[in-house]
């Protein structure tokens, strides 16, 4: 493995992918380093969800060409629970109910069959609680949400703090938080955040897929790519997420064009 | 893996049934067919006392008049009922003390089962009566439940030995004429098992009782009775196995129950019959007529876990006589590859302030077809009788039917009843979902599965609920189990 690629998390190399024939990206190419955090931004339609999607594994998208590597593996040829396995997290933009599969039991489930794809025994029970205890802690989960059917009934907000809950539970190498701040309320959103920044650690990455530049005043972002028509199309530090806040996406579409 | 509709369909295929052996032990078989000599030879051959046999052959009177019913939510091309044997029992049958008398090889099928009676006994809390083909081989137990005055042998024995207790109580929940499979059962039934729980007194365990079809070319025609006298209690545990043959099997039991004032009946069953193979060929003709009754205050839980069968035919009913009394219906119902089901219960309002509750969970898979059919009926002298009925539909993938058929008749003002219906899809988002969180397809429908039928799953006592859970992913999925 070369010497620059070492270092790198996640490598996307000119990126293609298609749904039903059509192609929604079209050439991306990025490179996230362990402690970053990036941001995505783009106006509806530009393929920032499929690139999550494709990059969790959803086959609904066809991968025409390029690679995605984590950590120098390619996961191209990888099932999604084999990514999961790696150390892929998606945090989900419309997370799905399961009627009568609890938080609790959904959560122990993914940790020990993710644990047993890795070779290790399941978790004793103990450790489990103490776990659960900690990150609810964290995230400001009431424990009487976490026996209640996975989602269903869920507030917007209640849905997107189980998912940072359950990413804070499976503690990823890769987090890739989908439109997590759609449908939070500011305090929301707040307690969130917090709970992204707090499990930040040098060895971790997360790439931060947003509309409105709002987020990133709590998640403060290394870098910032715009995409648009299914191509990064300009990338830069936080301040061009003001930048678009302020001026919109038109001036970066004309620039595109030229 | 992405999941798409050709996957789900692999991911689907059965997994080879478990139970699907066949214990080489010489039986004692009939000549197929069926006429007044033969009903005449199974009551001789069960040493019956005259008033049994002439029940059996009035029955068979009836049973010649009647035809068979073709209402039911399934096609299936009917049994010759000439082709059959009408008994079949293990030849060196008879009476064991003990467990070293019974042959190695009947031994081995128990152990098969999983229902060692080994095991059995020092798993204190289950009395296992075996019924095998026709005859009832064993029950473990009995003294412990003499000391309480509770009888629990085969029915064979109960008409010999308590003929009074049985005259009394046989064929008034499901008489000899209430349906073709029911008098055809009152004619030829071969064995099964009895129960009587004293005044007063809960039954300390769990009583339970394994039916398993072996012979070739036989039926399966067991008849269970159980009476629980006033203010008693107990819960009544029944599993079901068969071996794969490529011809169908005729299975048509009668069950009832009596629930006397103050008593209360848990009933559960898992039933697990050869389906037949993924092609459709073979499996068995389940066609069962299960009721009980209530008297005052009196309460009857049915709960099923039914994952067998090709045909299924089966309402779990519940006749609220006494005033105050409850009715249970829990139920899951799982088909698969080419297996129909049409299930369900009546619920048959006659007392004041009684209470009915209907859960019913099915899914189907394949290109098989669920029916839920159940009837509330609420009758004029029932003021103030209660019903709540929902019935909830799990589809997977696109070759599969589910269907609903309520029938509610209310000839009471006061009656408050509630019906809730819900059909969905296992969907490729929720796998997906799943699956980005490190759970496998098949894992991740074990859990939509068993997420979905938790209500009714919760019903069972623990150790049947284990083997329900079992049994759902086994026959739902490729290889978890």
């Amino acid at each position: 493995m070369a010497g620059n690629t070492e270092t790198d998390m996640l490598k996307i190399k000119n990126l293609h992918a298609s749904v039903e024939g059509k192609e929604i990206l079209k050439g991306i190419n990025l490179e996230v380093n362990p402690g970053e955090v990036h941001a995505i931004m783009g106006p509806n339609g530009s393929g920032k969800s499929t690139l999550a999607s494709v990059i969790a594994g959803n086959e609904d998208f066809e991968v025409t060409d390029g690679t995605i590597e984590l950590e120098g593996e390619e996961l191209n040829e990888l099932a999604p629970e084999e990514r999961a396995h790696q150390g892929v997290f998606l945090s989900f933009q419309y997370p799905v109910e399961i009627p009568g599969v609890t938080v609790t039991n959904f959560m122990k489930t993914a940790i020990n069959e993710t644990r047993k794809a890795r070779g290790l025994e399941e978790m004793p029970a103990n450790e489990m609680l103490k776990k659960i205890r900690e990150k609810s802690e964290l995230l400001e989960i009431d424990r009487k949400f976490l026996s209640r059917s996975l989602n269903e009934g869920f507030s917007g907000g209640e849905k997107k703090r189980n998912e940072i809950f359950q990413m804070a539970m499976m503690e990823p190498k890769l987090a890739i938080l989908d439109e997590t701040d759609s449908g939070l309320d500011i305090d929301a959103l707040k307690v969130v955040a917090n709970g992204v920044n707090r499990l930040k650690t040098p060895q971790n990455a997360t790439i931060v897929i947003t509309h409105y530049q709002r987020l990133l005043d709590y998640i403060v972002p290394d870098h910032v790519h715009v995409l648009l028509n299914g191509k990064i199309v300009k990338s830069g530090g936080k301040e061009l997420a003001l930048e678009l806040e302020e001026k919109g996406y038109d001036w970066i579409k004309q620039e595109a064009a030229v | 893996m992405a999941y798409t509709e050709e996957e789900l369909k692999k991911e689907l295929e059965t997994k080879e049934y478990e139970y699907g052996f066949y214990t080489d032990i010489e039986s004692d078989t009939f000549p197929v067919g069926l006429n007044e000599d033969i009903v005449r030879a199974i009551s001789k051959k069960k040493e019956e006392p005259e008033w049994m046999t002439d029940w059996r052959l009035e029955a068979f009177r009836v049973w010649k008049e009647m035809e068979e019913p073709e209402w039911a939510n399934v096609k299936y091309k009917k049994p010759d009922f000439q082709a059959i044997s009408y008994y079949s029992a293990p030849s060196k049958k008879p009476k064991y003390d003990s467990l070293d008398e019974v042959d190695p090889e009947l031994l081995d099928t128990f152990k098969k089962l999983g229902i060692s009676l080994d095991e059995q006994k020092k798993l204190a809390g289950v009395a296992v009566d075996v019924v095998m083909d026709s005859v009832s081989v064993a029950t473990t137990f009995k003294k412990t439940l003499a000391e309480k005055g509770i009888i629990f042998c085969s029915i064979s024995e109960a008409i010999r030995e308590y003929p009074e207790l049985v005259k009394k109580y046989i064929g008034t929940v499901v008489p000899r004429k209430d349906n073709f499979y029911a008098a055809l059962n009152s004619a030829v039934f071969s064995d099964g098992s009895f129960c009587y729980i004293p005044k007063g007194v809960r039954c300390p365990m769990e009583l339970s009782t394994y039916f398993r079809i072996n012979q070739a070319g036989t039926g399966q025609f067991e008849r269970t009775l159980v009476i629980a006298d006033e203010g008693s209690y107990v819960s009544y545990l029944e599993g079901c196995t068969a071996p794969m043959r490529d011809e169908n099997q005729l299975h048509a039991a009668v069950v009832e129950l009596i629930a006397l004032d103050d008593a209360e009946i848990k009933y559960s069953t898992v039933q697990n019959w050869f389906p037949g193979d993924k092609e459709g060929k073979g499996g068995v003709f389940n066609f069962v007529t299960k009721r009980g009754i209530c008297e005052t205050n009196a309460k009857i839980s049915w709960t099923q876990v039914e994952t067998g069968s090709a045909v299924t035919w089966k309402y779990p009913s519940c006749v609220l006589k006494g005033d105050n009394s409850i009715g249970e219906f829990y139920s899951i119902a799982v088909t698969n590859n080419y297996q129909q089901a049409d299930t369900g219960t009546k619920m048959i309002h006659l007392g004041r302030n009684t209470k009915s509750t209907i859960i019913s969970k099915g899914i189907s898979a394949g290109k098989s077809q669920n029916s839920y059919r159940g009837l509330v009926q609420i009758n004029g002298r029932a003021e103030n009788a209660r019903n709540f009925s929902q019935c909830d539909s799990l589809l997977m993938g696109n070759e599969c039917g589910a269907h609903t058929f309520p029938y509610i008749e209310a000839k009471n003002k006061t009656a408050q009843i509630e019906h809730e219906a819900t059909t969905s899809k296992i969907g490729e988002d929720q796998i997906f979902y799943c699956n980005q969180r490190g759970i496998d397809t098949e894992k991740a429908i074990a859990l939509i599965v068993n997420g979905f039928s938790k209500e009714v799953l919760n019903k069972l006592p623990m150790e049947f609920a284990v083997e329900a859970q079992k049994l759902l992913e086994i026959s739902l999925e490729g290889s978890v189990g």
